[in-house]
């Protein structure tokens, strides 16, 4: 029998004291295309990097046709086995198509660039693989279907039989799309072996002869090919059963009073379209999607950072003018950003000034900050929110990442606002400190706050009434309180349960 | 953990705890000066001292002005040729005859003031709105700018020198009040003003805030576009000021004004603990940093130094001055 093109043999990976892959065994054989898929922090990520020699497994093996993979760090000898297709660009923008196909390992001497011969080895590569670029284009200037085509290229010319797509449809158009797995097919004919990564169920039908599930870094079903195995079943593959949780009591929402916040009509071309909802004082609602689907543009241009083309925005009735964070700020919308480290934390300021921020003009006359009525505004927050720190003079770049995402909610209720907007307000975040901002949610909300949840993690969804479900920029689904699981899920991803 | 490693850690938490970080640049400051003292006791003197801030006092507004600037983590190195160029500008509107260089307008000295300062904030404006508005490179563009000015300053009179000012274009720098020469007390104030608008009122600290993480900055509502501009702007008029200032200490004009100043800025901030990459450092250490350069300069002069080899030992001085600064445990020499 022919020898895998690449198996896993018991690997486990471990980053500091968390387990994030448990015993994971597979196997795929040559010219086979498998999928692979699994919620975000199953593990696939992970996996990849192993696969693809970034990490290293903390036990367990790579083989490679038989082979023992490579050692870590000669990445010339992973680059000849392996290749991946991330939706980010591994190329280097400033250098031609025929540089980057090369990069590193000019035909010929290995000292010398010799221009004739690179463009000639460039072009017969691109020939070969119908590939249609100019082999002198800058990497800068492609699509970003083209880059990917770039990326493929390459890892054929090193004489790779092995590539992974991870995600590679994020961020392509339809047409784009079926050139793409017109390709993939191609290359399947030619012997080449596939892992493909998609949260889009309906592309692993398409083009893969069988799929792996993870879930939670456990591989849940080793192999099975497509055929048998229906998109409930892999949903329910990926979700696992449903835990029980002691749920929060649902607030007592007055149907005839003003919303909090109303949005009619949202429009942003290419990104989101015909978004409509109201959040009621006192309500949270979800507003979840795949990463890309447009949720978390939606999100901003409520507060204020992306301008919609059409479409308006009431809080508490109020309109409110687009574009502009201190107009939004000043109706009482609040945001928590995703990215904390990014977008949230403000590093050289202490922990007081980074919870204040927001109601600096409340703090004295005339723009000026009284030292005294700031610490005690922060001092309040500080302990509502129980923050650990030194003090707060402490600079929030020190803390711990729970106790920085603690810091930018105080400073979102710092305010009290009318309406919360928080995106995925507890990633990254340990499951102590996850439950206490549940809470502190939780209490603003019985103060009358309307909060809208951005996030497609079902664990951050499950004290929302409501949830809207966003798909390539439309609302597709709502979900009233007492909302399944697995029905979740399957309409976040797209598929029908 | 070496012993030496451990009593430096030991000194920055004392300094730190006290709110002094900035001012670890005292003790070289004590140094030099006793050793400037040991070669010349004529260093200890008032009047030598009150000489050492007044020449400092015009590299000392610059200095607040570049401080402002890198807390937002950009830069502007066309401050020192605004120090020429806008004082010169005024002067060549007010003086009366073309053969010695002037326009032969004889502008009226009150507007020909308000003219140095309405020329610093423009300048400052235009490198607001090519930095924030053309989304170009600060320092490409302060650079033209600066070079831009030191060619406009020297064809606007063919290089020469504009003497016989009127006294009020001058005052400002040969002034003194209360038997102290007007350019310390005015720097002193600016410190003073600056030095508590940065760190008690919001536009101060949503310097340090844009400087630290400008698309934090952004999402907590801050408007980082308009308060960069701002301080371009500010930037502007204090180094035309300085310039104005510097114009009446030596009762002239001369197309060199300014010239190479701005290293000198930006040696003080850079070892008075301003960082070069936005958010970190305070006025009060840019200042020792200013104190140390004049003290330096001074003692070098006082101790007959070879005056052709004045900026070499500056130049080496200024660099133990960055390495001590490194032991003592300061971080914003950091890259």
């Amino acid at each position: 029998m022919q020898p895998a093109a690449v198996e896993v043999r018991h690997v486990n990976k471990l980053f500091g004291a968390v387990q994030v892959l448990h015993d994971i065994s597979l196997k795929i054989p040559q010219g086979v295309a498998r999928g692979l898929v699994g919620r975000n922090g199953a593990g696939k990520s992970t996996l990849v990097s192993i696969l693809t020699g970034l990490a290293e497994p903390s036990s367990g093996s790579v083989l490679f046709g038989d082979v023992a993979a490579p050692a870590r760090r000669t990445s010339e000898e992973w680059r000849n086995k392996v290749a991946c297709v991330y939706q980010r660009s591994t190329l280097v923008p400033t250098m031609t198509v025929a540089e980057n196909l090369f990069a590193n390992a000019y035909p010929g001497s290995s000292r010398w660039v010799n221009w004739s011969r690179l463009r000639v080895e460039a072009r017969r590569i691109c020939e070969e693989w119908e590939l249609g670029i100019d082999v002198d284009a800058r990497a800068s200037d492609l699509r970003v279907e083209q880059r990917q085509v770039v990326e493929i290229a390459r890892a054929l010319a090193k004489g790779s039989r092995f590539i992974i797509f991870d995600e590679p449809t994020a961020a392509l158009e339809s047409k784009e799309v079926a050139r793409l797995f017109e390709r993939i097919r191609r290359l399947k004919r030619d012997g080449v072996t596939l892992l493909y990564i998609s949260h889009h169920l309906q592309e692993i039908y398409e083009i893969c002869d069988s799929v792996t599930v993870l879930r939670d870094g456990r591989v849940i079903v080793p192999d099975a090919a497509v055929a048998d195995l229906p998109k409930p079943k892999i949903v329910e593959a990926m979700v696992g059963a449903e835990i029980a949780r002691a749920a929060r009591p649902a607030p007592v929402l007055d149907k005839a009073a003003t919303p909090a916040l109303t949005v009619e009509g949202l429009n942003l071309p290419g990104v989101f379209g015909d978004i409509s909802f109201t959040v009621a004082a006192g309500e949270q609602v979800g507003l979840a999607g795949l990463g890309g689907s447009g949720k978390e543009q939606v999100a901003e241009a409520i507060v204020g950072l992306v301008k919609p083309k059409s479409g308006e925005v009431h809080v508490a009735g109020k309109p409110l003018g687009f574009g502009n964070v201190p107009a939004a700020q000043r109706l009482g919308v609040s945001y928590v950003p995703r990215d904390r480290r990014g977008r949230g934390i403000l590093p050289q300021l202490s922990v007081a000034e980074n919870l204040t921020l927001t109601v600096q003009g409340t703090l004295g006359r005339f723009g000026w900050i009284a030292p005294g009525r700031m610490n005690a505004a922060a001092r309040r927050l500080y302990d509502a929110l129980s923050v650990v720190a030194s003090s707060p003079r402490q600079p929030v770049v020190e803390l711990s990442g729970g106790n920085q995402q603690k810091v930018v909610m105080g400073r979102a209720l710092a305010s009290s606002p009318r309406a919360l907007v928080l995106v995925y307000p507890t990633q990254g975040v340990d499951v102590a400190a996850k439950e206490a901002i549940f809470d502190i949610v939780a209490k603003a909300q019985a103060g009358g706050t309307a909060a809208l949840v951005v996030s497609d993690e079902v664990d951050e969804l499950r004290n929302c009434q409501r949830v809207l479900v966003v798909f390539k920029g439309r609302i597709v689904r709502e979900f009233a309180a007492g909302w399944n699981e697995r029905e979740l899920i399957a309409a976040i991803e797209g598929v029908e349960a | 953990m070496s012993a030496v490693a451990v009593n430096q850690q030991n000194f920055r938490t004392r300094l730190a705890g006290l709110g002094l970080r900035e001012l670890t640049l005292i003790p070289a400051l004590i140094l030099i000066g006793f050793v400037g003292w040991l070669n010349n006791p004529a260093f200890l003197t008032a009047d030598n001292i009150v000489n050492i801030l007044q020449q400092s006092s015009e590299l000392s507004i610059l200095v607040i002005a570049e401080t402002l600037i890198l807390l937002l983590a950009k830069i502007d190195l066309s401050l020192e040729s605004i120090v020429g160029f806008a004082p010169m500008l005024g002067a060549w509107l007010i003086a009366t005859d073309p053969s010695l260089g002037g326009s032969g307008i004889g502008l009226n000295p009150a507007l020909a003031i308000a003219l140095v300062f309405v020329t610093g904030a423009a300048v400052g404006a235009i490198n607001g709105f090519l930095v924030v508005t053309m989304r170009l490179s600060p320092f490409i563009v302060t650079l033209s700018i600066l070079i831009l000015l030191r060619g406009m300053t020297l064809g606007l009179t063919n290089g020469t020198t504009l003497f016989d000012l009127p006294d009020s274009f001058l005052y400002l720098g040969n002034a003194k009040w209360a038997g102290v020469p007007a350019s310390i007390w005015i720097a002193a104030l600016l410190y003073l003003v600056f030095g508590i608008v940065l760190r008690y009122h919001r536009l101060g600290r949503a310097l340090y805030a844009i400087g630290g993480n400008p698309e934090a900055a952004r999402v907590a509502g801050i408007q980082v576009d308009r308060i960069v501009w701002g301080t371009y702007i500010v930037a502007g008029l204090l180094a035309a000021l300085a310039g104005l200032m510097l114009s009446g200490r030596i009762a002239s004009v001369v197309s060199s004004q300014g010239q190479n100043m701005i290293f000198y800025v930006f040696a003080a901030s850079v070892i008075g603990g301003v960082n070069l990459n936005g958010g970190r450092g305070r006025l009060i250490g840019a200042l020792t940093g200013v104190l140390l350069l004049g003290v330096l300069q001074n003692v070098l002069t006082l101790s007959q130094v070879p005056s052709f080899w004045i900026d070499a030992v500056y130049g080496a001085i200024i660099l133990l001055a960055l390495i001590f600064a490194r032991l003592t445990g300061d971080r914003s020499a950091d890259n």
